[in-house]
């Protein structure tokens, strides 16, 4: 089966693209990045601050179970253009990380699909490594979490 | 090891790419794979060299030819590296795909 979601990560380039076409209307797959309601279910995150214009700034924050926050992220929108483009920065706070560049690019494939096209560029080709290396990481954790929510019910 | 040279070091030359793909269906000795290209032939050694050294690429001994094959172990963790993110955000996308499409019914 082809994958929904591709990733284009050439080698030795500090950009990569992610692309995905959505069973959703242009308008509704927009409206998923702008509502602040709507993106804290899909990113898993709380909303503190997401002003959609340019120069606008967002921030987000992401707590464990327990509510204490692990993750604070920010940036600023640099352009907004109503279901076509949105361009901002993207910093995760109290980390080693460099701020990295999003391009988000919303097109409409027919009526009832669309498609969503992110570039992000790194500060290096390092850097990029380094930030990709990070979600597997997290991914092992996730699975551990899970794994002990099944052996709590077994007890 | 020669800590220098990490795969993805290797694979950041286009020739070296160029070479991968090349064996990804065949193994071929040095002088053959230097014919598929306009590069002197101790250039492309050269490359070859650097993807057997970080294992992308293993030599196997045939009579008095080196053949060259790809360490399919070893491209996986290249894929692998790249498939935890792309999962990550594949998972993102059809939340927001499904609801989304709850949003819509609801309308």
């Amino acid at each position: 089966m082809e994958k929904k979601t591709k990733i284009n990560a050439e080698d030795g380039r500090q950009d990569l693209v992610i692309t995905r076409e959505f069973d959703l209307p242009l308008d509704l797959l927009f409206k998923a990045y702008v509502e602040p309601e709507i993106v804290e279910q899909w990113m898993n995150t709380k909303v503190v601050v997401l002003e959609s214009k340019p120069h606008g700034s967002w921030q987000y924050e992401t707590s464990d179970p327990q509510g204490n926050v692990v993750l604070r992220m920010n940036g600023v929108i640099h352009e907004f253009v109503p279901e076509q483009k949105i361009t901002r920065t993207f910093q995760m706070e109290n980390t080693p990380f460099p701020v990295q560049l999003e391009f988000l690019v919303f097109e409409k494939l027919t009526e009832d699909t669309s498609k969503l096209t992110m570039q992000i560029v790194y500060k290096s080709p390092a850097d990029r490594e380094a930030m990709l290396k990070l979600p597997f990481a997290k991914g092992i954790n996730m699975a551990h979490n899970r794994l002990e929510e099944v052996v709590k019910q077994l007890i | 090891m020669n800590l220098r040279r990490d795969v993805f070091q290797a694979i950041a030359d286009p020739t070296r790419r160029a070479i991968l793909l090349l064996l990804a269906s065949q193994s071929l000795t040095a002088g053959a794979i230097a014919s598929n290209f306009d590069t002197a032939r101790p250039t492309v050694s050269k490359h070859l060299q650097i993807l057997t050294e970080c294992e992308l690429l293993k030599q196997e001994q045939t009579g008095r030819e080196i053949y060259y094959h790809l360490n399919p172990n070893k491209m996986k963790e290249i894929a692998d590296f790249i498939e935890p993110f792309r999962q990550m955000w594949d998972d993102r996308f059809n939340k927001l795909e499904s609801i989304m499409k709850n949003y819509q019914s609801k309308k």
